[in-house]
């Protein structure tokens, strides 16, 4: 290899000379402590090196090494609980090589060499084999089955494969390829981060990523394999939202990328996502998530590829047929790595100093987002998939995540192919809050999700402060058949009444302000009130309460359906003379502003409310009985 | 030693020396003027031969000829010891006092190593502040970063030295008791960056006054102090903090002011390189520079001691969009803002309960570590004052007639809230116990119907009752 020269240092970028046979995006290390970087220029014999950690103390003439390699990460079993850093390196293996404060110059590999695994094939010898391909399987954790692929771009036949521990670089067999070579099969695959994983082809994505926060879910939705954008000025609810879309989405696999970020916001993850349950295996949360940790103090440049480290683990997960969410916080913070190494490379700045290339940035990274069928050998990876869930994990619950997938698609015969998915939800930190700036623009050209946070309503908390106004999701119209088949028929109509009220009520709270509440018609004051119910027994949802951080779709469904039979009602009881005063003060209001608080086995009380609904504001107008068969008739 | 005098260019803070051999980026120089006069600087970036040196000190005095560079082959570092207690530094960490030279225990480089996420103890200690504003609604906990927005002419400094002074650890491992006394060994680091004489001797009197000054370590540089030498000063503050913090276990609150003097610094340096400005010619890097101070509060795992940051920046145009409020929002956990409105009504401390915020508060409160009812009744007092301005906008339009009989009960509110509750003396220490007290007090303002966010078993035990006495707290 290549043993270069530098020549120019400058914060996080060192020039080198003499490296001819090295690449763009090659690893390099750099100066005697050998510095992980990377090539992100070169001109005649002069390469530009990002470098992943402090730069201090190196200056001309210090060696550059030539790896040959592009920046990489580690695929196997191991990354599932683990956090790295923004370069793979798992911090626990630095703490445990220098102490609470990271120093420089240390190496870890991504996957623990010495750890072994259980790994049971579910391919014989014989077997022809592709890229993508099924060889095997590991219990991972009690939640997640890791599934042994076939690297992609080889083909074969098994030669020899046998069931037993292994570390991950250990061969658990032997492949014949096609034109006679034989290559060891490992667990461990590395992959360029730059170079998005491959798959057999994109599919349509219609099936909602349902989180639990019900502005999300009912208003906004977003599918798996969907892209979602979340700007807000600084303590507007970001972070928070992210992280209770990593707790409570019923995605398989979480990588949450704290990217430029505050080193306690992970700490608080790492602390909080063994104890919570996971609520669909019952197991604790971190079992499924991957976390990246490059926070804002932590080298620029490593921020700059944590984005990447973090896209390509989603997508290795992707191929093994899993749903993955991929949360990135903040994405302003990478763009603006982005821009420091610009500026140090000297390139023509485009708007507020960023890079010209931004856009192209952003949009490649939302990209790899999507649902896909994954790559594989049709036969070959139905047949792995189909020994793979009648070998049965050793724990139940990763048999339960097999089994969950089968039913998926198993039953649809010949479409049984594996398919999988990776969803991005970006925080955006735009100066000022001014989303008119340039990350936040070129992220809504290519996201399908406009999670708006609003200060305004942060101040009143009213949280999650998601603007209902300017928010929008592209994917209802795709998943309104979805709901109607899972949820209720009248969701989504349920949903856009409630929309129209909030829409309404905008345009009206101008009026109030200026002329007072008593302007309004009585119809238009009933649904003043509604639109406070929505508000603030639906909309508002504490993310710091046991009993309000998670709401079922069903649930979300039924608070829906209260709260209008509420407005129908007020509207016939006041045609038929029921005072707005008496209405309003329905006792039955406190048990629908404490309903979002029940959880489903208790959905018994939404029948309860609505037949208090009824009783109650019949019972405050003279015209009792014919209000009473009218409220009847509609339900 | 390597020394040269192949100054080729001059620009602001900036020299550009020719002809170097074994440089190293960030290495510390040492410069010597044809006067005499040597000042320090660091390097900016080495190009071959060729070393960009920011001078901290200024470059008055300096010509290409004559100038002398020495390399010095270290990085700036400062050396450090428990004998800095009750000491005042300049703004490079040199004794200001007259008193004799610090004999280091060890040598640190200013700039610190990030702490390692997964070594990191999440911040859940409650610092009784003796403020109500803060310690009932926005607590600081021990290990946060906590500014304090303000905007000149508003009283910033006396509330960060009231906050210095009667800052305690609550130690309430016992139960649900309070007013506990405090535990572990305080220390305060106070660093000024071009703030003025009056100001500084203003804090230092008060740590004086309360003999604080014996637990205090004092980093000055002045309004008439070199601009650059700013650079240097929060990070030699918080190298001596991380000193007292991890290596003697004891408790950090490190008040960094005026955090806006610091950032127009780096501007300087970052125009005299022709650098891309970013937003109102900050540079673009403003965000990560600023990050590698305050990300430097904290805890630990294992170790005893912790950093608590209490930043003081005086906003622009009290424009809290302004890139350096803005940037410093993003990275620290909350802000208290002050408000000129009621500074000019006379009400200290002037803070803005509704743009407040301390993000730790969920983790810093409750049982065990301040008292079971807080966070409820935080939450009443904070949604009520909110709705108590709300019709107090609305009286503003349409006249308080039009107010119903429950909006005028929470304006009243709203005013005794500012009168009782956030109103308080700059001498005046109150226990978190009072400030609950207070805080019920104002609650039996409002109907009860409306102490919605209260639990009711809390409204039971602690709303006072008819003759005032408050039933069975404390
Ligand atoms: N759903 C919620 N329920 C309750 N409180 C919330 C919720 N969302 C946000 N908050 C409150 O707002 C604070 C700030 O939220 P968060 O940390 O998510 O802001 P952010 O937008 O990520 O800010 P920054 O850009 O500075 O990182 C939280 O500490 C919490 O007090
Ligand atoms: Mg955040």
């Amino acid at each position: 290899m290549d043993q270069g020269r530098i020549v120019k240092v400058a914060g996080p970028l060192v020039v080198a000379e003499g490296l001819p046979s090295s690449k763009m995006y090659d690893l390099v290390r750099v100066g005697t402590e050998g510095l992980m970087g990377e090539i992100i220029e070169m001109r005649a014999d002069r390469a530009s090196i990002q470098v992943y950690e402090e730069t201090e103390g190196l200056g001309p003439g210090d060696p550059v090494e030539a790896t040959g390699a592009p920046l990489s990460v580690e695929l196997g079993p191991g990354m599932l609980e683990a956090v790295y850093d923004g370069v793979q390196r798992p911090l626990d293996a630095l703490e445990a090589q220098s102490g609470a404060f990271i120093t420089r110059g240390m190496n870890a590999p991504g996957l623990d060499r010495e750890k072994r695994w259980e790994f049971t094939p579910v391919v014989s010898a014989g077997d022809r084999v592709e890229g993508g391909d099924i060889i095997g399987t590991v219990p991972e954790n009690t939640v997640i089955e890791h599934r042994v692929m076939v690297p992609p771009g080889i083909s074969g036949a098994i030669e020899s494969i046998s069931a037993g521990e292994y570390t991950v670089t250990d061969p658990v067999g032997r492949l014949v390829a096609d034109d006679g070579t034989t290559h060891d099969l490992v667990m461990m695959q590395v992959w360029p981060v730059r170079v998005p994983r491959p798959y057999k082809k994109k599919i349509a994505a219609d099936e909602p990523l349902t989180t639990g926060t019900r502005v999300i879910d009912t208003f906004f939705p977003i599918v798996k394999g969907g892209v979602a954008c979340i700007p807000g000025p600084f303590g507007a609810g970001k972070t928070v939202t992210q992280h209770q879309i990593a707790k409570w989405s019923n995605a398989e696999v979480v990588i949450f990328i704290g990217c430029g970020e505050r080193g306690n916001e992970m700490t608080d993850v790492l602390m909080e996502f063994p104890e919570l349950e996971d609520p669909y295996s019952g197991e604790p949360l971190l079992k499924r998530t991957v976390l990246v940790a490059n926070t804002s103090n932590m080298p620029v440049a490593a921020r700059e590829a944590s984005v990447y480290t973090g896209i390509t683990m989603a997508e290795y997960f992707r191929d093994m047929g899993y749903d993955v969410v991929l949360q990135a916080d903040s994405t302003s913070r990478w763009a603006e790595a982005m821009r420091e190494i610009s500026g140090r490379l000297e390139e023509m700045p485009g708007d507020e100093g960023f890079p010209a290339y931004l856009g192209t940035r952003l949009a490649s990274f939302y990209e790899r987002a999507g649902k896909v069928e994954c790559l594989s050998s049709d036969g070959g990876a139905e047949g792995a998939r189909a020994q793979a869930a009648g070998s049965g994990g050793p724990e139940e619950a990763s048999a339960a995540r097999s089994v969950r997938e089968d039913s998926d698609e198993g039953p649809t015969g010949t479409a049984a192919k594996r398919t999988g998915s990776v969803s991005v939800v970006g925080s955006v930190s735009p100066p000022g809050g001014d989303l008119s700036e340039p990350v936040v623009q070129n992220t809504l050209r290519v996201v399908k999700v406009f999670w708006a946070l609003q200060d305004q309503l942060a101040f009143q908390r009213h949280f999650p402060a998601i603007d209902w106004l300017t928010s929008y999701s592209l994917y209802l119209d795709k998943i309104t058949g979805h709901w109607a088949e899972e949820v209720s028929p009248e969701f989504r109509a349920r949903r856009d009444e409630c929309m129209a009220i909030l829409q309404r009520e905008n345009e009206l709270a101008e009026i109030v302000r200026l002329v007072g509440v008593e302007a309004l018609s009585p119809e238009e004051q009933i649904l003043m009130e509604t639109a406070k119910s929505i508000r603030e027994d639906f909309l508002q949802q504490n993310a710091f309460r046991d009993d309000d951080q998670f709401s079922s779709l069903h649930e979300q469904d039924r608070l829906l359906e209260m709260i209008l039979l509420f407005h129908k009602t007020a509207i016939r009881a006041h045609e038929h003379g029921a005072a707005l005063k008496e209405i309003f003060a329905a006792p039955v209001r406190e048990h629908i502003a404490r309903a979002k608080y029940l959880t489903e086995d208790r959905a018994a009380e939404f029948d309860e409310i609505a037949s208090e609904i009824e009783t109650q504001l019949v019972g405050t107008g003279p015209l009792r009985e014919e209000t009473a068969v009218y409220a009847g008739g509609e339900r | 030693m390597r020394e040269y005098m192949t100054t080729r260019d001059i620009v602001g803070p900036l020299l550009l020396i020719e002809s170097v051999a074994d440089v190293t980026y960030g290495e510390l120089v040492e410069l010597e003027f044809p006067d005499g006069t040597r000042s320090l600087g660091n390097v900016l970036e080495v190009d071959r031969d060729v070393a960009l040196v920011q001078a901290f000190e200024g470059t008055r005095g300096a010509n290409t000829a004559q100038t002398k560079v020495r390399f010095l082959g270290r990085s700036l570092e400062l050396g450090v010891s428990r004998d800095m207690l009750g000491r005042v530094f300049d703004g490079l960490g040199r004794p200001a006092d007259g008193g004799p030279d610090i004999i280091p225990d060890v040598r640190r480089s200013i700039y610190g190593s990030p702490i390692n996420p997964t070594a990191r103890d999440f911040p859940d200690d409650f610092i009784q502040t003796g403020v109500s504003a803060i310690d009932g609604l926005n607590p600081l906990v021990r290990g946060q970063k906590l500014p304090i927005f303000s905007g000149s002419g508003l009283p910033h400094n006396q509330l960060a030295a009231q906050i210095a002074r009667q800052s305690a650890v609550l130690d309430c491992t016992g139960g649900d008791e309070i007013g506990c006394k405090a535990e572990g060994e305080f220390a305060v680091v106070f660093a000024a960056m071009g703030i003025t004489f009056a100001d500084a001797d203003f804090f230092i009197d008060e740590f004086r006054n309360t003999s604080a000054i014996e637990r205090a370590v004092l980093f000055l540089n002045l309004a008439d102090d070199p601009a650059v030498e700013r650079i240097a000063t929060p990070r030699m503050a918080l190298t001596a903090a991380e000193y007292l913090a991890y290596d003697c276990d004891m408790h950090v609150l490190v008040i960094l002011t005026d955090m806006t003097y610091y950032c127009e610094a780096l501007r300087e340096v970052s125009a005299a390189r022709k650098e891309v400005p970013g937003r109102r010619g900050y540079p673009g890097y403003l965000y990560t520079d600023l990050a590698t101070i305050y990300e430097r509060a904290g805890r630990v795992k294992g170790r005893h001691g912790s950093i608590t940051q209490v930043p003081i920046l005086t906003m622009p145009d009290d424009d809290k969009t302004h890139p350096i409020p803005d940037l410093t929002g993003y990275i620290t956990e909350g802000q208290i803002v002050l408000d000129r409105n009621l500074h000019r009504r006379g009400i200290y401390p002037p803070v803005a309960v509704l743009p407040s915020l301390s993000r730790l508060k969920q983790k810093g409160i409750g049982p065990g570590k301040t008292r079971e009812d807080h966070a409820d009744l935080s939450n009443q007092l904070f949604g009520a004052y909110a709705r108590g301005l709300q019709a107090k906008e609305l009286a503003v339009i349409l006249g308080e007639a039009a107010l119903s009989d429950d909006d005028k009960a929470f304006v009243a509110f709203a005013d005794a809230f500012e009168d009782r509750f956030i109103r308080q003396g700059p001498h005046e220490d109150r226990s978190i116990a009072d400030t609950l007290a207070i805080g019920w007090e104002l609650a039996a303002l409002l109907p009860r119907t409306e102490l919605k966010r209260i639990k009711d078993a809390y409204v039971e035990k602690y709303l006072p009752t008819d003759d005032g006495e408050e039933d069975a707290a404390s």
